[in-house]
């Protein structure tokens, strides 16, 4: 079973850490991605830019809408995330509690939904 | 040609074993089933299917050698045949239809063991962390013990499709999150145990509200949560399970001295002690004894050390305080709070006398963080009557008035405040 786990802080944690924190912390971040990949738990994994450069596409009245910032406007923010294979919640949970960066906020752990097309053999 | 008299008695004694089997077993089989099954739904209605089968089926056949494991195989069976069925409408159902894995329904190996652990499982996810608090004690009274979605509504005083939601909810949360089926492993024992005792403390407590609140047709919740206790320790002799029945005895063995025949409350220190339960007050000594000999006992244990203490006086005036502070001390440590700090303040009062413990309690409502309890207020209320301090008593008296809920209490602290005004 697949889980997206959300990485949540908010990014003032990240700024307040000196560079030498944050290379530690990217370090650590980079070997438990390697941990997980050896063991087959990871699928994907990628940090994200800040906030203040991502940009919210909507539709509204049949046209494109195009805003800049967050699609949700919170404290937290989604900093990275990775695509893991767990064979239940319990497992997914535990993978998740040992993604360093969780000490800047939290994690969502969620499950995938698989999509079928209505016509899988053509 | 009608049956003659005898059969038609035998089939009645027939349809009473069922339904004694269905009050005793029913929670088990479906413990079972769901894990067999891998859907709390399939194995509802593979439970129902199952006691259709009994009522049906052991009339002419008899019944059974093993009622339960009959029960576990023919509702597995049905189950089974059912998804095959259904399999023939709608091909994508396939998949779900292979997850019981069973090509040949061959029969059931039965073991006495893994039915036992299904029920442990099956408490352990209906209280999983990922479920909503309100959902996990829903959960755990509908499927643990039984109650209809009804009866959980008259519970906790709301309505039946409230709590039909949130069941649904955590079963749809279950199967698509994909919460497994089973006993946490040793390292996440501890925490995961926790979250169970709470849940059944918080239904004890729900519970012994309401006894004294006005709706006196809520169904016996304090009573389920003592079954479920008592289910706990039989399956998992943990020290803090031992700890919490033993807590829960020992409160419930006063139940019947701490209302007056009016409805009144009535205070530790004036219960009629021959009211208390003397067989509830054993069976908690008794656990409170083994929990505190393994020496990890944690903060239900020590609760109920404590209660077992008062439980021991013969009379209020005897009360060992001494010990109390000293179980207070020791439980302030394992889990230090506010509540517990304001306990500990009114049991040294007892030993030291008034002033000693309304100079802890002021310095715990000084630093503001039981300003809104209304117990904080009462307790400094009575140090200071005590003391004779009017004006301060009567001003906490009314500070705890506005802050409380129960009808009981309210009335208790009016009664109070009459008097204050009386001997003014």
């Amino acid at each position: 079973m697949k889980y997206l786990c959300s990485i949540f802080f908010d990014e003032k944690n990240l700024d307040a850490l000196s560079e030498g924190a944050l290379q530690a912390l990217t370090d650590e971040s980079l070997a438990f991605d390697q941990t997980l990949r050896d063991r087959g738990h990871l699928l994907a994994a990628q940090a994200l830019q800040p906030v203040s450069a991502a940009t919210t596409v909507r539709i509204r009245n049949g046209k494109v809408s195009v805003t800049d910032g967050p699609f949700a406007e919170t404290h937290e923010q989604i900093g990275g995330f990775l695509l893991i294979e767990a064979k239940d919640l319990n497992e997914a949970i535990q993978l998740a509690s040992k993604i360093p960066s969780i000490r800047l906020g939290g994690i969502e752990v969620r499950p995938i939904k698989e999509l079928t097309a209505s016509n899988p053999n053509k | 040609m009608g049956l003659p008299h005898k059969d038609e008695d035998g089939a009645e004694r027939v349809r009473q074993t069922v339904d004694a089997v269905y009050r005793s077993d029913s929670r088990r089989v479906l413990a079972t089933l769901i894990h067999l099954l891998g859907d709390f739904d399939w194995a509802e209605e593979a439970l129902h299917d199952a006691f259709a089968a009994a009522v049906e089926q052991w009339p002419l056949n008899g019944v059974p050698a093993n009622p339960r494991a009959w029960l576990v195989s023919t509702g597995r069976f049905k189950a089974i045949d059912g998804m095959r069925r259904r399999v023939r409408f709608n091909a994508s159902m396939e998949e779900l239809a292979r997850r019981p894995d069973q090509e040949t329904v061959e029969p059931l190996e039965w073991d006495e063991q893994s039915v036992e652990d299904d029920r442990l499982r099956l408490i352990f996810t209906c209280c999983h962390p990922a479920l909503a608090a309100d959902a996990q004690l829903a959960l755990t009274l509908r499927e643990v013990c039984g109650l209809t979605t009804e009866e959980i509504a008259r519970a906790f005083l709301t309505t039946a499709p409230t709590i039909a939601k949130r069941i649904v909810r955590a079963k749809a949360k279950i199967r698509d999150a994909r919460i497994p089926y089973e006993v946490p492993s040793r390292s996440d024992l501890p925490q995961r145990l926790e979250r169970v005792l709470q849940v059944i403390y918080l239904v004890y407590t729900e519970g012994y509200a309401a006894s004294s609140g006005e709706s006196l047709t809520r169904p016996d919740l304090s009573g389920e949560a003592i079954r479920l206790g008592r289910l706990l320790v039989e399956l998992l002799p943990e020290p803090e399970a031992q700890g919490l029945l033993a807590l829960m005895l020992l409160q419930e063995s006063r139940r019947g001295a701490r209302t007056s025949s009016t409805g009144d409350l009535v205070l530790l220190d004036d219960q009629d002690r021959l009211l208390w339960n003397r067989d509830f007050i054993n069976d908690g000594i008794s656990l409170v004894e083994r929990a505190m000999a393994s020496r990890s006992a944690g903060p239900y244990a020590l609760q109920a050390a404590i209660a077992a203490v008062h439980a021991g006086a013969p009379t209020a005036a005897v009360t060992d305080w001494a010990t109390i502070v000293e179980l207070y001390d020791v439980l302030q440590q394992a889990s230090p709070s506010p509540v517990v700090e304001l306990n500990r303040a009114v049991a040294v009062a007892m030993r030291d006398g008034p002033l000693a413990g309304l100079t802890l309690i002021e310095a715990i409502l000084a630093r503001g963080e039981l300003e809104d309890y209304y117990l904080a207020h009462s307790a400094r209320a009575d140090l200071c009557r005590r003391l004779g301090q009017k004006t301060e008593a009567r001003a906490s008296y009314e500070k705890a008035l506005a802050l409380v809920r129960p009808e009981t209490a309210r009335r208790f602290l009016m009664k109070r405040l009459n008097e204050l005004a009386r001997e003014a």
